[in-house]
Order: C-alpha cells, then structure tokens, then sequence
C-alpha cells in the first residue's frame, strides 16, 4: 500500500515534469473545453466524501464538485471524481491531475502561500478533538498525559496534537499508520489510549467502526481551529472566482429560503438579490464566465448549503452533526455569504 | 612482395566508434535530464511552490513514536529523517541476521532424512512464500495488538517483565557509571578470541591438533565483561518498569509495531533465503560428502567444513538480492505504523509541500544503502570464492 502511494507520488511528479504544457492555458478554460469537472475527494469518508450504496459519489464535499459543475455546464453530473488520501491531494493539485480539490482540507496560511493554492470560502468549520473509550475515565484532554495517541500522518492533525501536549508541558507517544481503517482498527483493539482528528471524523469513525459505540466518548475540547474550503491552484483567477461565489451561492440561497424543491416559486419575486441570483437581472453570469442561470442550476440540481448540510452530516444523516458553527450568520453561526451584486 | 592494408576509414574504426557512442549516449542522458529539470523548476515557479533543500534546517513540529536517539518535536527535519533512516537501518539489520538464521535452518531442515521435518520445512516455505508480505505485516500487527490484553492486564511471565498490546517491557541495568570497563572487556574479549581463533588455526596446519574455538571464543567474550563486572562488586540496579497512569515507566520497551514489522520481514524472507541454502547445498556433489565421511569427519563436521564453504559460493549472490529485499520491504512499515525512513520522509513531504525534493532524498538513500549491502556482499562473495591453486 505504501508502495503504492510512493507510486502515485512519483506519478504526479513526473506528470508535473512532462505533461506541464497540457495546462498551459487557463485551468477555467481547460476546463470548459475538456466539457467535465475533474475534482479532487475523499477516498470515503461519510458524509463528506464517499461513495453511496448506488455506487454515486456523495457528501458535504462532493455537493461542492457537483455545484461548480452545474454552474459551468448547467449540469451537476459532468464531474470525474479523483479519489485522494492526505498524502496525494496537494501534489495532485498542484501538477493539474485534479482542477479543484474538495475533500475537508483545512486552511493554513502555509499551504496559501508556499503551497500555490487559493481557498474558496469555508464550507465547514471544525475542530481537533479526542476519541477516548469512556472505561478510561479521562474527563478532558489535560488527562492524557503520557497517553499513547493514535493519529494520522501527514495532516495538521499530527501538528496540532504535538503543539497542544508541547503547549501544555505534556508527553505521549504517537502510533502513526496511513490508512484509517488500519488506525480505527488499532484504537479499538486498545494499542492507543486516545483516537486524534477533526471532531466530525470522530464522529464518522464511532459511528461506522466501533463495535458499541456508546462506549466511546469525544472529549469536550477542540484543541484547534480546522476550517475546511475547497483549494484551487493559483493563477487562474477567474476560475478562482467561479468557485468561490458557487459555494457563497448556496449560501445566500439559504439565507433566502431557497430550496431545490420551492425555486421555482421564486421566479419573478421582486426582491433585486434574488433576481440577480436567479438570473433575471444579466450581468453577474457574464463576469464569471458561464451562463447567467448559473446559480438557478447550482440550488435546483444540488440545494442550498443548509439542504446539503442536512443531508449530508445533520440529524437526518448518519453523523448527526448539530449545525452548531455551521449554522447561518443570523442563526449564531459563522456561515455568512458575502454581497452577491 | 608488400602491399599495405587498405586502411580503415575512422567511422569504421572499432575504438572509435565505440568512445563516439558512448559520448552520443551520456549527450542523451544529459540532454533529457537537463530538459526535465529545467522543465521542473519553471512549473514549480509558475504554480508558486518554494523549491530546494531549505526547509531540511526548519523545525519539524511533529513527534515520533520511537526513536535510537532522543527527539523532540523541536528538531527539525533533518533529524527526524535521520531517525526514520536509523530506525530502518535496525530493522534492516537485525531482518538480515534472523532471516539469514532461520533461512538456514529451514533450508538444511527441508533436505532433512526425517519426513516430518522435511515436509514441515516444505510447509514453511510454500506458505509464507506465496502470501504478500503486506499481509503478513497486517496479520502480525493485528495478532499483538487484538490479541494481547491492554497495559493494565498486561501479562507478566517473569518478574518486572510485562506483556501488552503496548509492546514488551523489560528492566535494563541501570550501570553506576563503570560501564565503559564492561565495554572494554567485552572488546577485550572479542580480540582475545580474534587472536585465538589464528593461533589455533596455525597450531592445526602444523600438528593437526583441533583446539575448541567455538567454546572457549563464547567463553571469551561472554566471562570477560561478567568477570569485570563481579570484580568492580557487581554494581548495578535494576530498572524495572511500572505501571503508571496509562502505561509502563522505566525499563525497556520493544514496541508491537516494531515485531510486527521485523517477524513479519524475517519470516518472510526467511522463506526465500531457505530456498537458496537448499539449492546451494543441492549443488554439491554428492562424492564430496561421501568422500569427507570416508575421512572419517562428523555430521556436523562434514556440513560445517566440506558442504557449506562450497554451497556459500552459489548461495551469496541470489542472497545479497534477498538482503535488498528486506531492505526495501521494511519501506512498508508505515501500513502498521512503525516510524521509518519512508514513514518520517512523507510526512515530511506533507506538512512542507516539498515532495520532488523528499522523494529525491529517499531515493538517494535507499540507491546508497542498497549499494552497501551489494559492496559488502560481493567483498565477502570474493573472499569465499573458488582459489586455484
């Protein structure tokens, strides 16, 4: 397996080194002309990327792919899904085997910057948190010291946690393995104290791989701030523009109260935001670069953000995530689409 | 009567020709490697991604599960590579020795007269051979970590050692500062056998006498150091390990991930290496053993001193092949979690970004090792060979 990725590695490194003019132009127009969205995902983790029991790519971060897909082509099924694990994504970005990447990547100022990405808006917030098994009786994370702590390679996870034990004079020992599965697997078998990830991947791994799950508890505090955005390569700035107001499209949709389902009802209402949204008012398609209904088809093909949210991660979904930070500005949450004029 | 040789034109001179293409190979080489790497860095400096060796110097910020030399999160990645190679150096290392073992054991147990031992060696070998070794490490893995009890029930065989699905801890000598004398005896004996070993040899050619070399080379190195130790009063404290909060202090430990990765690697190249002894021993002569045994040699006499030295010259070259193996198989380790080079390198390569110049450097690592392990091989392949007399 290590081989391979090492494999998959060198791979993209190579076509980094030969293919390069192939992305000469434009990825917005690589992109138009080639007629099909090639995004970046998971390699399955539910409820953000993962393929359903149909075999159809769905999740959080999928209905992102499927939304810029709507926008371009005013059809949310022109996306070849390129499964990813931690370890490829960024490279798979950068050399242009992937043009976008939405698979709960968290925002760093270094992968902005030294990386050569641009991060369209949050499309959720998150955080570090611990999976113990409640026999343990640790209480918060100040408990763990000495713990052995099971944790993935490669992320800002692994960074987070020696931060927060170097911040808070403690030691552990970390057990690192590659796949999820495998470090799921080990955790329950007892080799770690402590299971480490984002909250709503903790919630995913108790949900779908312990044996009872009531027997394991997340430990109330989050020891780092994990936004999670779609990235885009830099220098293409109209296509960077395209994905980051489809992703604020869904949200303004939902502060307005449009559904896939009611939209249509919409039509012709004389409130001037929801004319730009819908298209009636020209101009905003045009600046993007695509058709001026492109909005219209992002919410009736794929919904708002909320409608994504609840289908994906919220009470109705098998994650059962409270909308908590996720939740429409007006609401007390951090989900805010800015001025679409 | 003379008449001079029509001379040859200088494109159809063999030596010239011969350098001509050389110089029109290396030109291709050189030509392409300048155009991928001239290619390379435009795109990386076209995509804004920071190239070179620089980020070798800056702190790692990450911790490693264990470790031959202290490590701290505030190392930087120099270190922290240097920790994943030194800890694939001592599976890599301790592999070879087990495997070479075992291999050889199997190997001889496989021509064995007995049919059980025969046909259990067979078993062996046909097993783990034909399984992916992927597997076997998944299986090894799985085995300790589900099938121990957690560090509270751990089992205790022996006093102050105990066995969990945390590994194996034992108690070290906590040495009073006299160690270095213990040292120096243990080398002491190590040349004192050295030279032992010359001088019964010589005293054999002359007289034909056998001094026990084996027994008295133990003796050796073994009662030296202990002797040494008695007679500075026998100084050390044990220290032991003990339960605390969530695992064992003090002592020693041997982590499930490192068994798993070096039983998983040594059974399985073991399996290999037990195929080469086997045909190594099938390719000599019969007479030869029949003809030691006329003689008037041992068993054990005959396989150690007639059979093996003729065997090693088939056996070495395929087995420096399966030390490479292992070598490289051990870049598997990160599939159950043991820190080694490969394992360090990529998360190396993903918190900086910088993955040509990571797997530049692994690839430059695994070449030099690999390339050791040949040259040391084909010294000893030289040294055993065939010497007409």
């Amino acid at each position: 397996m290590k081989r391979l990725s090492l494999w998959a590695i060198l791979a993209t490194v190579t076509s980094a080194t030969l293919a390069a003019p192939a992305f000469a132009g434009t990825t917005f127009d690589a992109v138009k002309a080639r007629g099909s969205l090639n995004c970046g995902v998971h390699t399955g983790l539910a409820g953000f990327g993962a393929p359903d029991d149909k075999g159809n790519w769905a999740g959080l971060d999928v209905d992102v792919c499927r939304s810029v897909a709507a926008a371009m082509f005013g059809d949310s099924t022109k996306v070849k899904y390129v499964p990813l694990t931690t370890q490829q994504r960024f490279t798979a970005l950068q050399s242009g085997e992937i043009d976008m990447l939405s698979r709960n990547t968290t925002i760093t100022s270094q992968r902005d910057t030294e990386l050569g990405m641009n991060f369209g808006p949050t499309n959720f917030y998150d955080g570090q948190g611990f999976l113990v098994p409640k026999k343990l009786k640790v209480n918060n994370a100040k408990q763990l010291n000495g713990a052995t702590v099971c944790v993935l390679p490669g992320t800002t996870t692994e960074l987070n946690l020696t931060d927060y034990f170097r911040a808070n004079k403690m030691s552990f020992k970390p057990v690192v393995i590659e796949k999820q599965d495998e470090l799921a697997a080990a955790f329950f078998a007892g080799r770690c104290d402590a299971i480490t990830s984002d909250a709503s991947q903790l919630a995913s791994i108790r949900s779908a791989q312990a044996s009872n799950p009531d027997d394991y508890v997340i430990l109330p505090e989050l020891i780092s701030k994990e936004p999670f955005a779609t990235a885009v390569r830099h220098g293409d700035d109209q296509w960077f523009d395209l994905v980051k107001w489809v992703v604020y499209a869904t949200f303004e949709a939902e502060e307005k109260g449009i559904t896939s389902a009611n939209i249509d009802s919409f039509k012709g209402k004389t409130d001037p935001t929801i004319k730009r949204l819908l298209g009636e008012t020209p101009g905003l398609g045009k600046a993007l670069g695509v058709n001026e209904d492109w909005a219209y088809q992002v919410v009736k093909q794929v919904g708002n953000y909320g409608e994504s949210y609840e289908r994906n991660v919220g009470a109705n979904s098998k994650l059962k995530l409270p909308r908590g930070l996720n939740a429409q500005w007006n609401k007390g949450g951090l989900i805010y689409a800015l001025p679409i004029r | 009567m003379s008449q001079d040789a029509p001379k040859t034109p200088w494109w159809n001179d063999r030596a010239i020709r011969a350098i001509l293409y050389q110089i029109l190979v290396v030109g291709a080489v050189v030509l392409a490697a300048w155009y991928l790497i001239s290619n390379t860095l435009d795109n990386l400096a076209a995509r804004n991604i920071a190239t070179g060796f620089g980020f070798l110097t800056r702190e790692s910020g990450f911790a490693i599960g264990e470790s031959p030399i202290p490590f701290d999160p505030a190392d930087s990645y120099a270190k922290a590579i240097l920790v994943g190679l030194l800890n694939t150096v001592i599976v890599a290392v301790l592999g070879v020795i087990l495997s070479t073992m075992i291999g050889t054991v199997i190997g001889v147990a496989r021509l064995s007269g007995n049919w059980l031992v025969a046909r259990l060696a067979s078993f062996y070998v046909e097993t783990l051979r034909n399984i992916p070794v992927l597997l076997q490490l998944l299986f090894w893995y799985a085995l300790i970590t589900e099938g121990l009890p957690g560090p509270n029930q751990a089992l205790n065989p022996l006093p102050d050692v105990y066995l969990s699905n945390r590994g194996l801890k034992f108690p070290t000598p906590d040495w009073g500062g006299v160690e270095w004398l213990v040292l120096a005896a243990l080398f002491l004996g190590m040349a004192g056998t050295f030279l032992l070993v010359r001088w019964a040899k010589r005293r054999q050619a002359l007289t034909g006498k056998i001094f026990p070399t084996i027994r008295a080379g133990i003796g050796l190195i073994l009662g030296l150091p202990l002797l040494a130790w008695i007679a500075l009063g026998a100084p050390t404290q044990m220290n032991a390990p003990e339960l605390q909060g969530f695992n064992f202090e003090g002592g020693h430990s041997v982590s499930p991930e490192f068994v798993a990765l070096l039983t998983g690697l040594t059974l399985y190249t073991a399996s290999f290496i037990a195929e080469i002894v086997r045909s190594g021993i099938l390719a000599v002569a019969p007479g030869q053993t029949e003809a030691a045994l006329a003689l008037g040699l041992k068993r054990g006499q005959v396989l150690r001193l007639v059979v093996m030295p003729q065997a090693l010259r088939v056996i070495i070259p395929p087995l420096t092949s399966q030390y490479l193996n292992l070598t490289k198989n051990s870049s598997l380790a990160v599939a159950i979690g043991y820190p080694d080079l490969v394992s360090v390198s990529n998360t190396t390569i993903n918190q900086t970004g910088q993955a040509i110049e990571g797997v530049a450097l692994l690839m430059a690592v695994y070449l030099a090792v690999s390339l050791a392990i040949s040259a040391f091989m084909s010294w000893y392949d030289k040294k055993t060979a065939l010497v007409g007399r």
